[in-house]
């Protein structure tokens, strides 16, 4: 029967061939995941019991829940102080990198190293640097030029940005290569125009590089932005004691929906929250999208 | 984005070696200052691992005395060993997967013409969207209810392909020009041996750069194996240095010899093959 296909017909066949697996893949293990989670965040469930629906519930018990707004400030407070500080250090530092001849390749390596280290054993690490003395790196530091000790993982204040900091740290590599990608992707003729029109180099950076480098600043704010709002592996490892501590000072909401779902089994109310997680994934992003490109 | 970007990160410099200037020298010494403070991280957690617990309270970079006795200790119950190979084999097979099945999705999607074409890509890409942690739950409840808990397919199911992945190949297919593919047609190839034959080979470059993404991104999963797992025995590297570490508590030379053992085979890795691993990175970051 195949035989007597055209040889359009026949590609169409092997089209379908080829999706087959693919196509049963994407419908078992995401689509109905979604849907399922989204159906699940209109139920009580304890894994245990019956499935009850309960309307918008979780949802409402979502809004009147003070550890969540808590752990919502915290959450765009990664977004807010990570996103910017990434950008722009992984910019000055590309910018200069671009511009180094002597051991060049050497320079980039130290850079980029801490992009292939794992989340975990960096938290781990810089855990040890916040301990208190005798202890911790930073704090032994502190007290050997006179400044007095700092609580970095016990404060309510400073908690917050010393998680994040091995997560810029981490995330610095990789937006400095696609940065320096971008920067030679400019071409040299309108530096040389540029140079013979007598224009500032400050000037020349404003009207030209970080204008053409506007799909490369879109791409690492979306994709930095997107990281921050998931952040898990850093506060997990660095708050095991108290995850999200203290007193909920570190806690992002993918912290919040993990203790939800597996620590109390309350799988409704932490699929509620997956929801949520998922329409501020969606609207940052298109947010940023609007502004980055109209501008 | 466009093959411009891409072409032009791999050029060397093209402009003239002028002499150092003060400048120059200025910047070199900057960058370089702020490249150790990089690494720094890395350095203390390797020269802490080398060190007698009396000596981690010195801040000293070259311990007094370097020794691999963490290592014998954490090395000794064989849980490291059980965990690293859990995480190889977890991350190779899943690095296969999506190397075979994202490319032969992204080359069906790019070089065949039939209906509902367009439909299954945008099916595919809008997975993008959707959060991995929105999904754990189902995924859970799923693994439950056929026994996939505390097993490698429970581990590994989940990302056995991306849509990242085969948005990726697609737009690398692009490149593979069509009479390439008619020609072998002629010649009498079927659909399957003109992929494997004729088209794979021309991606090598992008197949390479989405297996290092893949392998990485595997080999540092923490939350779904730390879901998906009960038994010390079913844990990855990751989880099994989470754990190892909060019970170690203030041990903290034996917590940085974990955090080393996970580390260190990564970044000779890509000490080895740096140009190649930040080609890929680029490839793969911008086309994706």
């Amino acid at each position: 029967m195949y035989d007597r296909l055209t040889v359009r017909q026949k590609q169409v066949v092997w089209a379908w061939g080829f999706l087959a697996i693919p196509i049963v893949f994407y419908v078992v293990i995401r689509f109905y995941p979604t849907f399922n989670a989204m159906l699940i965040s209109f139920q009580e469930w304890n894994l245990l019991g019956d499935r009850l629906w309960t309307g918008l519930d979780n949802y409402s018990k979502l809004l009147n829940d003070p550890v969540f707004w808590k752990v919502f400030r915290n959450t765009f407070a990664y977004l807010l102080i990570g996103t910017p500080i990434s950008l722009v250090v992984s910019f000055v530092i590309a910018f200069h990198l671009d511009r180094l001849r002597f051991m060049h390749g050497f320079m980039r390596m130290l850079y980029f190293l801490p992009f292939m280290t794992t989340a975990v054993a960096m938290a781990w690490v810089w855990r040890w640097f916040y301990q208190p003395v005798p202890i911790g790196l930073f704090n032994n530091f502190l007290s050997s030029i006179g400044i007095p000790q700092v609580t970095f993982l016990r404060s309510t204040s400073l908690a917050l940005p010393a998680v994040l900091a091995p997560a810029v740290w981490a995330g610095l590599g990789f937006q400095i290569i696609i940065f320096m990608a971008g920067l030679r992707a400019i071409p040299r003729t309108y530096y040389e125009a540029a140079r013979i029109d007598g224009v500032s180099g400050w000037t020349i950076l404003w009207e030209i590089t970080i204008p053409l480098l506007k799909p490369t600043i879109i791409f690492i704010v979306v994709f930095s932005s997107i990281g921050f709002l998931r952040i898990f592996d850093h506060v997990y490892n660095m708050t095991t004691n108290d995850p999200g501590g203290p007193l909920n000072a570190t806690k992002p909401l993918v912290l919040m929906i993990y203790q939800t779902a597996f620590n109390d089994f309350n799988m409704g109310y932490a699929a509620a929250q997956t929801v949520v997680l998922f329409l501020i994934l969606l609207i940052v992003s298109l947010v940023q999208l609007r502004i980055l490109r109209d501008r | 984005m466009n093959t411009r970007l891409i072409a032009a990160s791999f050029k060397g410099r093209t402009a003239a070696r002028r002499p150092a200037n003060l400048g120059q020298i200025l910047r070199w010494l900057l960058l370089f200052a702020g490249g150790i403070l990089m690494v720094m991280p890395i350095t203390y957690m390797i020269s802490t691992s080398l060190k007698w617990p009396h000596e981690i309270y010195n801040l000293a970079l070259i311990p007094n005395e370097p020794h691999l006795e963490n290592y014998t200790y954490v090395l000794e119950d064989g849980r490291f060993y059980g965990w690293f190979v859990n995480s190889l084999i977890i991350a190779l097979i899943t690095t296969v997967s999506n190397v075979l099945f994202d490319s032969l999705v992204g080359y069906t999607l790019c070089k065949f013409r039939f209906a509902g074409r367009y439909i299954v890509f945008i099916a595919i890409l809008s997975t993008l969207m959707i959060p991995t942690e929105m999904l754990v739950i189902p995924w859970y409840l799923m693994s439950q209810a056929f026994g996939w808990l505390d097993t490698y397919w429970g581990i590994m199911f989940p990302g056995l392909m991306t849509a990242f992945g085969t948005f990726l190949m697609k737009q690398f297919f692009e490149t593979v020009p069509n009479d390439f593919i008619e020609a072998a047609r002629i010649d009498g190839l079927n659909e399957l041996e003109i992929w494997w034959t004729i088209a794979m080979p021309l991606v090598r470059p992008a197949l390479a750069a989405l297996a290092i993404f893949v392998f990485l991104g595997n080999w540092t999963a923490f939350i779904w194996p730390l879901i998906v797992t009960n038994s010390v025995e079913m844990y990855t590297l990751p989880v099994g240095l989470s754990s190892f570490s909060d019970e170690a508590d203030v041990q903290w030379e034996l917590i940085m010899t974990g955090a080393a053992i996970s580390t260190i085979p990564t970044l000779v890795v890509f000490l080895v093959f740096q140009r190649f691993i930040i080609r890929g990175v680029v490839m793969a970051g911008l086309k994706g």
